[in-house]
This record gives structure tokens, C-alpha cells and sequence, in this order.
């Protein structure tokens, strides 16, 4: 009766112990989140001014602002979104309509998972060798395309899983009063899944808004101004990463700063697309 | 609908000539979304045979000592791999040790014991964790966390070590705040979140009729969870960590901040070192001469193949969980 006592307290005891660890990791995941928010919160409010918006990133030791950095996150952004989307979207199609069950959307599958999380760095390089290298200089394009190339495998991924919730009794009733496969899909499945499919492009904005190692040898970087597609251009985590490392003072003030901008547009972004679909999961 | 609206006047017209229409722009918009499907196979494709073209210089040049040597010079254009790759293992493999635990514990308390209402938020926060770009854990490793490392906890543990054969070789000083250790535990930091969402979703998937039997016999929460709930998942907590050790393994900005660029290969944790990422990052776009150049790119190729490697068994190991509870 004692072994049989004694062995029930062991068991009480080591349960005890290991839902312990269990709250004491959830506690330290929720801490270094907090200690990370924090700092960026700290150092990155005390630099927040109208200047940061409306200047241009500043020569060593002097004052400025990130405003063409800002400018060229945002136009290499909206174009790798304009060129990415469609495409993640068309492939995503054939995936959950017309090729739900064929060989090539197993394959298709399985390959985008791997690009969705390989190595953004092997993008850059791969961008490099398909545009910088033959073009003979860095551009804005080619850091467009290497987000681009992100964007994809995100969309890809979204609209399908989007389109496959999609109950097919929508489907059957459009085909039932005659219409064809590609209208059925435009006018009843793209708008059953929209806000899904929505979703995921907030996501890949998200992804891409951050982005800094494909940029590092597509877009370069850029002290000045410049709206030009075709030459080297500033952009939000290239110049932080360049200020961060950089031992001025002002520098590395105007890269938390920017890290501060970044962090909370993703964040932003990330809490908008998942309240998007957040309302379809809690029922 | 619209569709019904074009197709009337038609219908009156010809019927056939309408069933045609039909089917030709279907077929176009079917052949048109095939073809953005097959891009994604291409790309893949092109990205490897693109690195591969790209590193044949230096492939051809140095053969298999490319992997083999340890020596990183630019004035004498001898380059080998070893350091980088050394770098890349070790730290990847110090991160998934202390992310493998951290996140099997947040999943058991995400499904077992945190309160309802907390459990959205605290889920949320965590994927959260995930969206925030590398760069941002790079200037907090590189301002925060390094100095700390360097003031506080590394004098400590060297001064414990140091008469301890073996550990005070791997805890070697002098404390420079950056290196090995620091780059570990960033990644760490950055992988915890993949780890931890896909080990609850699999959590998710075990029917609760097992456990609920589990508990009808009596047994604790570890008991179920170490005896049913981990092994019925293991596939997937396995798929999980190889997806986390993909991230890790090919993780930039984040380790590029930290990690001190330093080609040569240290037995002690504490010293700067380098990483496949972190190599090609630095040094990409000041590499003169075609040999360099083409010896980065080689470094990303290999990258490519590891990490291809490791999301392929992790993508394998995730879709036989899918295949289960699908089935």
C-alpha cells in the first residue's frame, strides 16, 4: 500500500515539475518577445520626429531622415506585390480547380513549400545571376523581382488552402445554370474565397516589408534620392542594416528608428490579415 | 450573374457558336494557370542551375578542397568553405537545441494547460514572433543582447569553466559579446515560433478519444502527453524541428549582425566565426574579381543544397501527418 502511496506521489511529483517547465517556457518566450518589443519601443520612439518622414538619409554625423529609404521599401514593395500576385494567384487556381487531384499539383505543392521557406539570401543571389549580372549594374527592377519571387510561393499557398474551403455545391450550382468552369471560378469561387485570398497578399506584404538579404546585391543601396527603376535605390532594411553597423551616432538612431517603422507596419499588417480570417475560425 | 447576362444575346444567336466561346476561354484560362503553376517549378529549377552556373569557376578551380579548406583569402584568391559551414551547423544546431525544448513546452502548455481566453492571444503573440523581420533580431542581438552577453553572462561562465578540461576550450575567452553562442541563441529566438505553431497544430490532431482514455486509466498530464500525445505526433514534431533547422540554417540578417565575420574555425563557443549567410551578405557586393564572386555564389550553393535537403524531409515528414488525419 505504501509502494502504491509513495508511487503515486512520484508520479504527482513529476507532473508537477514538467507542467512547471512547460509554463516556465511559455514564460520565457513571452518575456524575450517583451524584451524585444521593448528595447525597439525605447530606442526607436526617442528618434521619432517629422524629419525622419521628410529627409534624406544623412552623410556620416549629420541629422537627417529615412524619407528616400522609406520611399524606395514602398515603390520596390507595391511593384513585387503588382508582379507577384497575379501569378501566386493563377497558380493557386490551377492548383484547387482545374488540376485538384493531377500529378503536377502535388509537385507544385511540395516545391512551393520549399521555396516558401528556403534561404531569401539564395533568392538575391539567384537575381543577381538573372538580371544584375547580364544588366551590368544593381536596380531598383531587379530588387522588385527578387521580392517578387517571395511574394509568390506566400500567395500560392494562401489561395489555394482559400479556394479548397470553398464548399463545391457553390461550384455545382453555377455549373448547374451553365455556366463555364472559368466564369463558375471568377464569379463564385474568387468571391467566396476573397477575403482569404486577401489575406495572404497582406501576409506576403508583410513578408516582403522586411525583407533584407535578396535586396543586398539586386537594389544596393542609395545615399540620395532617386525614382529611377533602373539604377540602385534606397530601401528601409538595407539602410538599417548599413546605419546599424555603421559607429555613428546618428546612424544607429535612425536605424532603430526605421526598425521601430518596420516592425510596426508588419506587425500591423500581420494583425489585419489574421483579422481578416480570424472571424471565420472563431465560428 | 454577369456570366448569364453575356451569355443571352448569344444563346438567341447561335448556341453553338456559344458553347465554343466557352470552351476556348476556358481553355485559355486553364492553360494560363497551368502555366503560373509550372513557373513555380521553374523558378526552383532556375535558381538551381543559375547558382550552379554561377559557382562553376570557382567549383572548377579548387574541386572538392572547396569544402575541405579552411582558408578564406581574397589577395591570394585561395577559398574554402570549411569555416562557413562549420559556422552554419553549429549554430543552427545550438539554436534547434534551445528552440526544440522552449517550443515543445509552449505547445504542451498552449493545449493543456493555458486558461481558454488566453490562448488566442498567447497563440497569436507567438505567430506574431514569427512575422517580425530578421533584420529587427539583428540590431537587438547586436546592441541588446551582445553587450549583456559580453558584460554579465560570459565572464561568468568562463571564470566557472576555466579549470574544467574540454568546457573551458568550448568556453574559451576573451567575452566578445558576438559569436558562436550569441548567433545560436538569435536563431533560437527566430525559430522558437515555427517550432512552436507547428507542434501545437499537430498537437491539434490527436484524437481526443485517446487521450481522454489515458486520462480514464488514471494517468497525469506529463504521462499523456509523453505517452500518447508526443509519440502519436512525433512525425510531426519532427517535420516541425526540420523546417525550424531550414530557417535556421539559412537565416541572413539576423546572424550577419552577430556573429563577427570571422573565417576561421574556433573550438570555443565564445569566439567570432561565420556562416554560409552571413559570408555571402558581407562580402557580396565587395568581392573584386571573378574568382571571389563566383566562390560566394558557391556558397550559396551549397546553402541550397542543405537547406533544399532538410525542407524536403521536414515538407515529407509534415504531409504523411496530413495524409493521416486527412484520411
Amino acid at each position: 500500500m505504501s509502494t502504491a502511496a509513495s508511487l503515486h506521489q512520484s508520479r504527482k511529483r513529476r507532473n508537477g515539475v514538467m507542467m512547471t517547465l512547460c509554463v516556465a517556457a511559455a514564460g520565457i518566450g513571452l518575456v524575450w518577445l517583451a524584451l524585444i518589443l521593448g528595447a525597439l519601443l525605447y530606442k526607436g520612439l526617442s528618434g521619432v520626429s517629422l524629419s525622419v518622414f521628410t529627409e534624406m538619409t544623412p552623410p556620416p554625423g549629420d541629422a537627417g531622415g529615412l524619407l528616400n529609404a522609406i520611399y524606395g521599401s514602398i515603390v520596390m514593395t507595391i511593384i513585387g506585390i503588382i508582379v507577384g500576385t497575379p501569378i501566386g494567384v493563377l497558380a493557386g487556381t490551377y492548383m484547387a480547380e482545374y488540376g485538384r487531384f493531377s500529378k503536377l499539383t502535388t509537385v507544385v505543392r511540395f516545391i512551393n513549400d520549399i521555396l516558401l521557406s528556403a534561404p531569401s539570401i539564395i533568392i538575391g543571389l539567384f537575381v543577381y545571376e538573372l538580371m544584375v549580372r547580364p544588366m551590368g549594374h544593381f536596380s531598383a527592377i531587379a530588387g522588385a523581382v527578387a521580392l517578387a519571387i517571395l511574394v509568390i510561393p506566400v500567395v500560392v499557398r494562401t489561395t489555394e488552402d482559400m479556394l479548397n474551403l470553398v464548399p463545391n455545391a457553390l461550384r455545382e450550382a453555377g455549373t448547374a445554370i451553365g455556366a463555364p468552369r472559368w466564369v463558375v471560378i471568377r464569379s463564385v469561387a474568387y468571391r467566396a474565397a476573397l477575403s482569404g485570398i486577401v489575406t495572404g497578399i497582406l501576409l506576403a506584404i508583410a513578408r516582403i516589408s522586411g525583407e533584407t538579404a535578396p535586396l543586398l546585391f539586386t537594389a544596393l543601396n542609395n545615399q540620395f534620392w532617386s525614382s529611377n527603376l533602373n539604377a540602385p535605390m534606397a530601401s528601409l532594411p538595407v539602410t538599417i542594416f548599413q546605419f546599424a553597423l555603421s559607429p555613428y551616432e546618428e546612424w544607429q538612431q535612425l536605424a532603430w528608428t526605421g526598425a521601430l517603422i518596420i516592425t510596426l507596419t508588419v506587425l500591423a499588417l500581420s494583425i489585419f490579415a489574421r483579422s481578416l480570417t480570424g472571424r471565420r475560425e472563431d465560428k | 450573374m454577369s456570366a448569364v447576362q453575356e451569355a443571352l444575346p448569344a444563346v438567341r444567336g447561335s448556341r453553338d457558336a456559344t458553347v465554343r466561346r466557352f470552351a476556348l476561354t476556358d481553355a485559355i484560362f486553364h492553360a494560363v494557370t497551368r502555366a503560373a503553376a509550372i513557373l513555380v517549378l521553374v523558378l526552383l529549377g532556375g535558381v538551381a542551375i543559375s547558382l550552379f552556373a554561377g559557382s562553376w569557376q570557382a567549383l572548377s578551380t579548387f574541386g572538392f578542397s572547396f569544402v575541405t579548406s579552411e582558408s578564406w583569402n581574397p589577395v591570394t584568391e585561395k577559398f574554402g568553405a570549411l569555416a562557413p559551414i562549420y559556422g552554419t551547423i553549429i549554430t543552427s544546431a545550438i539554436a534547434i537545441l534551445i528552440a526544440v525544448p522552449l517550443g515543445i513546452g509552449i505547445a504542451i502548455f498552449l493545449t493543456e494547460l493555458c486558461p481558454r481566453p488566453l490562448r488566442r492571444p498567447i497563440g497569436m503573440a507567438v505567430e506574431l514572433l514569427a512575422g517580425i523581420p530578421s533584420i529587427i533580431y539583428g540590431i537587438w542581438g547586436l546592441f541588446v543582447l551582445a553587450p549583456f552577453l559580453q558584460t554579465t553572462v560570459q565572464p561568468f561562465i568562463i571564470s566557472v569553466f576555466h579549470g574544467i578540461p574540454g568546457l573551458n576550450s568550448l568556453f574559451a575567452g576573451p567575452p566578445y559579446g558576438i559569436g558562436l553562442l550569441t548567433s545560436a541563441m538569435i536563431l533560437a529566438i527566430m525559430v522558437l515560433p515555427f517550432i512552436t505553431s507547428i507542434t501545437k497544430d499537430v498537437f491539434d490532431t490527436v484524437p481526443p478519444v485517446l487521450k481522454e482514455s489515458a486520462y480514464g486509466i488514471g494517468c497525469t498530464t506529463w504521462e499523456v502527453t509523453r505517452r500518447v500525445v508526443i509519440p502519436y505526433t512525433r512525425i510531426g514534431i519532427m517535420g516541425g524541428v526540420m523546417l525550424g533547422l531550414g530557417r535556421a540554417l539559412g537565416e541572413t540578417m539576423a546572424v550577419t549582425f552577430v556573429i563577427g565575420n570571422a573565417h576561421r574555425i574556433s573550438t570555443s563557443l565564445f569566439a567570432p566565426a561565420t556562416t554560409i549567410s552571413a559570408t555571402i551578405a558581407n562580402e557580396f557586393t565587395e568581392a573584386v574579381g571573378d574568382l571571389y564572386t563566383s566562390s560566394l555564389v558557391a556558397l550559396g550553393l551549397i546553402l541550397f543544397v542543405i537547406t533544399f535537403l532538410i525542407l524536403a524531409i521536414a515538407r515529407y515528414m509534415l504531409m504523411r501527418i496530413d495524409a493521416r488525419t486527412g484520411a
